[in-house]
């Protein structure tokens, strides 16, 4: 059970919260300009890293807001935290 | 003949209360303060359980929770049966009810014993090598092994018991309040941490506490004279909170802690009512300090299980706590200095010990010196090498051990005794440590395993963390304390110690026998009966890693989960394969520590708080009206309203005949609903919806569809134009908080630049829907103030209106095909407008109808029920309603999905009407239907979605999914039932006024 | 030729106190070469190598394994095996593999104690009862043994199961598949390794996987903390490690890894004599040989191969549990522990070639993949010694995922109005 902050409300118990998957993977402008294959690749396919691992989270039980987390997935340990539409802290 | 067992002692017990309890039916006595296990020692019971696979007797071994053998059935045949208790842990009170378990007809005479005999037949594994022939058998040989198996016996009713969790934020939390902890806990909370301190135990000091001997002293007192001194102090710190019978059961990421704090356990069953049996505490730690000691090991050699055997240790502490004699012949046998120590204590007390044995040759110990003092025949050099009596031993085989510890050499001595100590040294308690992540090193000179590096903010102190001695621990534990909270100072800088045991130990897995190791029984797991000679056949079959040697011989898989054996189960696998001990690597110790009440996780989240429902406005209403009730999603709603001896059917063919013929009314308030606001918020339905929004006028209302990105259909509902800026959406009632949270996640992290607000305001507004070709007469009187002519208020528009002095929202929408109504209002006076709406229709027959009725009527006009008429493979192509999918729109969600090869396949699944041949023949939703009966392998074509008996048609009608079915108006399929085959016509699925004229009846 | 497993061989050993038995499995070091590598030695993978060398005659493999073999999900799920799927390509595969199971027993002389004690589903709401009627019909015209039961019927089959119309979410029918039931899932692994090595299948144990070599389009070999094996076709059964390795080789799978916990209580005398299924409510249950109730939780929504899931899923999951069988209230949790699973969007698992000659990937099996242990190696088999998948996995190949054709088990249930 992690301790998430938010940048919005900061500590708080990882119950509040709701993970949203692999973060910074923008949905296309012009959808119907893609091929079947590059459509999949946005839908479906995912890197799943183990390791560092940059995915999105919400404040379900709080501030309902969307957020950025830099996460280790070997060991859970939490890096980075930053919001919505800022620059990830680390590479 | 009755023996004297009790001896004078300290404080543990109270010897002017005298306790009667039950075990194996017989009332014994002891003394409050006495668990069962010294209970019954003190009564000369050894005998206690049987063994798993063997079946072997079996008695208490050790005084704490890692014993494996002396586990009861608490209050059998009773709502507080309780299977596998561990008698060391089990405080007695009045009317205690314990009996033996996995044994019958009864823990003296048990059937099962004969396994004893066939253990030759039974080595580790048996079961994977055998019971195959017949191959039809496998059941019946699987119905023996089961019965015999398992050790107490299920609950068979519901718990009287209440549970309760706690959540709990500290600075410090420490564990196990022995010497080490006690001192934590007061260098802490004296350092201004808010500090938390935990034992299993009912009182606080470890085994510190009774150590009263001139060969361990602080500052020139015993030892136990210190402590106590410490502990009455720091009960009075106001920035600790002490918490006894609080047991850590398990230690997760980020310091989050779990313990079990036993609240009513001890108690008379009579006192329990209405309190709280167990707490979970859910602990939340800026810092952890792990003192949670270590577990004396026993010794592997033949026949070490009997009862009457005990931990050394195990000895000591029922001796000192509880001033019992485990045996009047007492035996010791040691590999190292602490059983001397259970030695002096029973000397002081007058306890009798015909000898020790003791692996090592030679060993310069205080302690040893003192025991020789006192004429106790000394066995240096020698070993155990076998033991005597079923139910009790009685009797041992010693005999010298060789230089290199591998053999036994020269004559063999037998001793006679009625109890047996053994000392295999320490193991270190690292199971939370390892629990919380962290990694472990093996330390030779003590053949330990002890923390290496710490994954979280924690420190392990104490024997827990290598320091056996009183004075490493007196060393060691300020210093560590100081690094750790960053203090500079603490009280124990300069104490004076007197520590008198020796560190030598001469460690030897599996001792040497003179028998052939195949004949021998060295239990390393006592309660699963995993031998030496198992670990040795298992290395022979190839199973190399511990984790494999483990589940091959069910090794440390027991309810202490190994918390004696597991060292020697490496060591032997270790001596047997030749790799060293730091390179075997450790078996994963898992939550929890001790086992853990399924109540006690559970806590108040039982019965109705399992789920809390939730209830509209107007539920008392139809609660007070006899509704039925569904359960959609979280919300119960009227399912259907039976008059008198109504069924379902009736009831419902009532409903739905008044609300077309006159007036029916529906309690809609469980719909989503969510109030959009902002100046993109036409564009954002454009984007969210598959139709177009962006020319909706205000004060108008349009149906949507919303897709998954993956093109299927995701949930629908109408949603109305309040003002230029402002909309409200309505969506299913078991998708609302989905909907809201999708829509969210768009607006916050793909289109952030659009000027939108959401807020969910399902719960702010109850909807009473009033609908049939009366409905308009009986709006009209609730609200007289409102026009309600076509031409002012025509379907699919909204109107504000005042209720009295409330502001409310009518829509004209339909949802049943009949022309109807919606009456939004704040929702504490949704019941109010309900009565007004009945009382207004009580001319017109109002009828309130459930969900059943709205389904049906809506059903008739062939409009979907997301969820029922889709699953997560419908597109609405596929539903064909094509006419809601914008071509025009260059974006929506979904709507690339919907180009995909496979989704713009023609013989996709479309949703169509079918109608039965016999009108009177209802389908059953969920049968599939088909084409050719005789074709092999059968093709499923689709199944039915929805099904009714329409009494407005007067036929059965029913809506399906059909593999092309668009293109397959008017042909015959089946519906191939288990004993018929039903015939059916694909149709329109709008079955009733396809023209819509009754919407403006 | 190895020793024959039987009660007579027992006796045999037991007379020389079982001291000549040989090693179930050799523990070799790997060749320079092999035909094939299959990578990862759970169940599923040795199955693969199992059927490859016997039925498709390629006895010059070897399956790789990163820690000891079956210590992956094989050892850490609860055994549910069934092949009650509502989809036709679902249910050809895990029937498949249930015909199996059947006789696997005796094809591996190793007793992996499949008992068909019966799989119940519980409906709990109107929908439910839709969706598992539905399954039921599917079920039945796809010959799989499924019948659906009323509430009695319920009852009847597991009598401690609360009925009580009055629960928050009370029972209202369910489905029974007696053919479905359990199996010892370490007894599968070592069997299938014992009989793989004996047809001369190298299991490599402790050798852990760093690279893939690729020659233009097709594969060369694997870079191994063992060294370079070289091998023309690589068979990838790494559960939720999947996406690791198919990064090696520049893939990106349609995955997500996740915790799943499962737990079971201390050891009792026989209480329930069947395995009962209720997703609504998340709760499954069952009863070991030994006598512990195996008792399976829900996955976490973040990705993690830290083994450790959050203590929400698992009180959640016994809330559930205490729902239906208030009994259990005072029974114990003896041990807990998590896995990580590889989940696809629609449920269903891949078994399928990729755009790399020479390198297929088995995966994507979620919570529920050793129930079809003996069926996918079987067909993971054929698929990589006909470089071509067999018609019942066709349907499992990853294209589908550019196509739309999902095999979408879980979506098949949604919630209602």
């Amino acid at each position: 059970m992690f301790i998430i902050t938010c940048p919005f409300c900061g500590e708080r118990e990882q119950s509040e919260f709701k993970a949203g998957g692999e973060a910074h993977i923008v949905r296309p402008k012009q959808p119907t300009e893609l091929s079947d294959d590059e459509w999949a690749e946005y839908l479906f396919m995912r890197k799943n890293i183990k390791g560092i691992q940059f995915e999105r989270w919400n404040h379900t039980h709080g501030c309902r807001k969307w957020f950025n987390m830099v996460r280790d997935t070997s060991n859970d340990e939490i890096k980075a935290i930053y919001k919505m539409g800022e620059k990830p802290p680390i590479e | 003949m009755t023996k004297k067992l009790r001896v004078k002692t300290g404080k543990a017990i109270d010897e002017t209360y005298r306790i009667s309890f039950k075990f194996n039916g017989k009332t014994y006595y002891g003394f409050k303060g006495d668990t069962l296990s010294s209970a019954l020692l003190a009564n000369d019971v050894h005998l206690v359980g049987r063994s798993f696979k063997y079946h072997r007797p079996r008695g208490i071994m050790t005084a704490g929770s890692e014993e494996p053998n002396a586990i009861v059935q608490l209050h059998d045949n009773s709502s507080r049966s309780e299977p596998n208790v561990r008698a060391t842990e089990v405080e007695i009170y009045e009317g205690l009810d314990a009996s033996s378990q996995n044994c019958w007809p009864s823990v003296k005479f048990d059937v099962g014993g004969i396994n004893n005999f066939l253990s030759p037949l039974l080595p580790a594994g048996f079961y994977y090598k055998t019971f195959m022939w017949p191959a039809s058998f496998w059941e019946k040989y699987e119905y023996f092994i089961r019965k015999s198996a398992g050790l107490g016996k299920s609950p068979t009713e519901p718990d009287p018991d209440v549970y309760e969790h706690k959540y709990i934020h500290c600075d410090v939390l420490v564990i196990g309040s022995g010497i080490s902890g006690i001192m934590a806990a007061k260098t802490a909370a004296k350092n201004e941490f808010k500090t938390l301190l935990v034992d299993e135990k009912p009182n606080l000091g470890g085994s510190t506490i009774y150590q009263n001997s001139d060969y361990f002293k602080i500052n020139n007192q015993n030892s136990n004279s210190w402590l106590e001194k410490e502990i009455n102090e720091i009960k009075k710190l106001k920035n600790l909170e002490i918490k006894t019978r609080t047991s850590v059961a398990a230690y997760h990421g980020y310091n989050f802690l779990l313990a079990r704090e036993n609240l009513t356990d001890h108690l008379p069953v009579e006192q329990r009512k209405d309190k709280t049996r167990h707490k979970l505490l859910k602990i939340r730690a800026k810092k952890v300090i792990t003192a949670t000691g270590s577990i004396e090991r026993p010794m592997v050699f033949d026949n070490n299980d009997r009862p009457g055997i005990l931990l050394s240790s195990a000895i000591k502490r029922y001796a000192d706590f509880f001033g019992v004699a485990c045996g009047e012949k007492n035996v010791l046998f040691t590999n190292n200095d602490s059983a001397y120590e259970t030695a002096i204590s029973l000397i002081q007390k007058g306890i009798n010990i015909e000898a020790i044995i003791d692996n090592r040759e030679e060993v310069d110990s205080k302690l040893v010196y003192e025991v020789e003092k006192n004429n106790i025949k000394i066995f240096k050099g020698y070993t155990v090498t076998d033991t005597f009596g079923y139910k009790r031993i009685n009797r041992i085989s010693i005999k010298q051990l060789s230089k290199d510890g591998q053999k036994v050499v020269g004559p063999r001595i037998n001793l006679s005794c009625d109890c047996l100590g053994v000392s295999g040294g320490w193991t270190p308690a690292v199971h939370l440590f390892t629990q919380s992540g962290g990694k472990l090193k093996f330390k030779d000179e003590d053949q330990v395993f002890i923390p290496n590096t710490y994954p979280s903010d924690q420190l392990s102190i104490g024997s827990c963390n290598g320091d056996f001695t009183l004075d490493e621990i007196l060393k060691n534990t300020p210093k560590s304390l100081k690094e750790f909270l960053d203090i500079k100072n603490t009280e124990y800088e300069s104490l004076e110690i007197i520590s008198s045991t020796n560190k030598s130990k001469r460690n030897i897995w599996l001792l040497p026998s003179d028998k052939v190791i195949g004949k021998t029984k060295s239990f390393v797991d006592y309660q699963n009966d995993a031998t030496a000679k198992d670990i040795k056949l298992a290395l022979r079959e190839g199973f190399r890693s511990i984790e494999h040697v483990k589940r091959y011989t069910t090794t440390g898989m027991g309810t202490d989960q190994g918390k004696l054996g597991n060292m020697h189960a490496l060591g032997i696998i270790s001596e047997t394969a030749g790799v060293k001990m730091g390179e075997l690597g450790t078996t994963t110790f898992r939550p929890p520590y001790t086992p853990l009440t399924f109540g006690t996780i559970v806590g108040r989240n039982v019965g109705e708080y399992f789920d809390i429902f939730r209830k509209t406005p107007i539920h008392s209403w139809h609660e007070v009206n006899k509704a039925e009730f569904e359960n959609v999603g979280q919300w119960k709603r009227a399912w259907y309203y039976p008059k008198e001896n109504e069924n379902m059917h009736q009831a419902v063919q009532r409903e739905s005949k008044a609300a077309r013929e006159s007036a029916g009314i529906l309690d809609a308030s469980t719909l989503g609903k969510i109030d959009i606001q902002g100046t993109d918020a036409s564009e954002f339905l454009n984007r969210v919806y598959t139709n177009a929004w962006s020319k909706l006028a205000i004060g108008k209302c349009r149906y949507g569809l919303m897709l998954n990105e993956d093109g299927m259909v995701y949930d629908d509902g109408v949603t109305t134009r309040l003002d230029e800026n402002h909309y409200i959406m309505t969506t299913t009632t078991g998708g609302a908080a989905n909907v809201m949270s999708k829509l969210e996640d768009y607006l916050q992290t793909e289109w952030p630049e659009l000027d939108v607000y959401l807020t969910s305001v399902t719960d702010h507004f109850a909807t009473v829907s009033v609908c049939g070709p009366n409905s308009k007469k009986i709006v009209s009187e609730v609200i007289p103030d409102l026009d309600f002519s076509d031409e002012s208020f025509p379907h699919m528009s909204f109107k504000n209106a005042k209720i009295g002095k409330i502001n409310c929202r009518v829509m004209r929408i339909s949802f049943t095909g009949e022309h109807s109504y919606e009456i939004n209002i704040q929702a504490n006076y949704g019941k109010s407008v309900w009565e007004k709406c009945m009382d207004a229709g009580k001319d017109y027959n109002i009828t309130p109808y459930g969900t059943e009725t709205m389904h049906l009527l809506r059903a008739e006009k062939g409009f979907i029920i997301v969820g029922q008429d889709t699953d997560a493979t419908m597109t609405p192509i596929d539903l064909q309603m094509d006419w809601i999918v914008s071509k025009k729109k260059y974006d929506f969600i979904g709507k690339r999905s919907l180009y995909r090869s496979d989704t713009i396949r023609e013989d996709r699944k479309q949703l169509v009407g079918l109608l039965t041949d016999d009108p009177n023949e209802i389908l059953e939703e969920g049968a599939q239907i088909v084409a050719d009966v005789n074709k092999s392998p059968i093709e499923m074509l689709g199944h039915i979605t929805s099904s009714y008996y329409s009494p407005n048609l007067k036929k059965s009608i029913a809506l399906g999914v059909v593999k092309g079915g668009k293109n397959m108006m008017g042909q015959k399929l089946i519906i191939p039932m288990e004993k018929k085959n039903i015939n059916v016509t694909v149709a329109d699925p709008v079955f009733l006024d396809k023209e819509n004229k009754r919407l403006n009846a | 030729m190895k020793n024959k497993y039987s009660i007579f061989s027992l006796i045999k050993n037991a007379f020389s106190y079982h001291e000549n038995w040989e090693k179930a499995w050799k523990d070799p070091e790997p060749k320079k070469e092999y035909d094939a590598i299959i990578i990862g030695g759970g169940g599923h993978g040795l199955a693969t190598a199992y059927y490859l060398a016997k039925k498709h005659n390629m006895k010059n493999i070897a399956v790789v394994e990163k820690g000891w073999i079956g210590g992956g999900n094989t050892g850490r799920n609860t055994t549910i095996i069934r092949s009650n799927y509502l989809w036709d390509a679902s249910a050809g595969l895990y029937d498949h593999a249930l015909k199996i199971w059947e006789g696997l027993s005796q094809e591996l002389n190793y007793n992996v104690m499949f008992s068909q004690r019966g799989v119940m589903n519980l409906a709990h709401n109107l929908q439910d009862v839709r969706d598992l009627k539905r399954r039921t019909h599917a079920n039945r015209l796809n010959g799989i043994d499924a019948v659906y039961l009323n509430t009695e019927e319920v009852k009847k089959f597991c009598p401690i199961i609360n009925t009580s119309p009055d629960i928050r979410y009370p029972v209202l029918g369910g489905t029974l598949q007696k053919r479905a039931g359990t199996a010892r899932h370490d007894a599968v692994a070592w069997g299938y390794a014992r009989g793989a090595d004996e047809m001369g299948v190298d299991i490599i144990q402790n050798c852990e996987v760093k690279g893939i070599k690729r020659n233009g389009d097709s594969v060369d070999g694997i870079e191994t903390t063992k060294g370079f094996i070289k091998t023309s076709k690589i068979g990838v059964v790494a559960a939720g490690h999947s996406s690791v390795i198919a990064n090696m080789a520049g893939l990106k799978l349609p995955l997500e890894s996740k915790p799943l916990q499962a737990l079971v209580s201390e050891p009792v005398k026989p209480i329930i004599d069947t395995v009962v299924m209720s997703n609504a409510v998340h709760a499954y249950v069952s009863q070991s040989d030994k006598g512990e109730l195996v008792i399976g939780a829900g996955t976490d929504d973040y990705v993690s191969y830290s083994q450790k899931g959050s203590h929400d899923i698992v009180e959640g999951t016994l809330n559930a549990i205490l729902e239906l069988y208030p009994i259990f209230s005072r029974m114990r949790m003896l041990r807990q522990w998590g896995g990580i699973v590889d989940i696809c969007p629609d449920a269903s698992p891949i078994i399928s070639k990729t755009s790399i000659k020479g390198l297929y990937f088995n995966c994507g099996w979620g919570t529920g993949g050793f129930k079809a242990t003996p069926g996918s190696g079987d067909l993971f088999a054929h698929t990589i010694a006909n470089d071509e998948p067999h018609k019942l996995n066709a349907a499992f190949n990853i294209n589908r995922f550019v196509s739309g054709d999902l095999v979408d088990e879980h979506g098949a249930a949604a919630v209602a109005h």
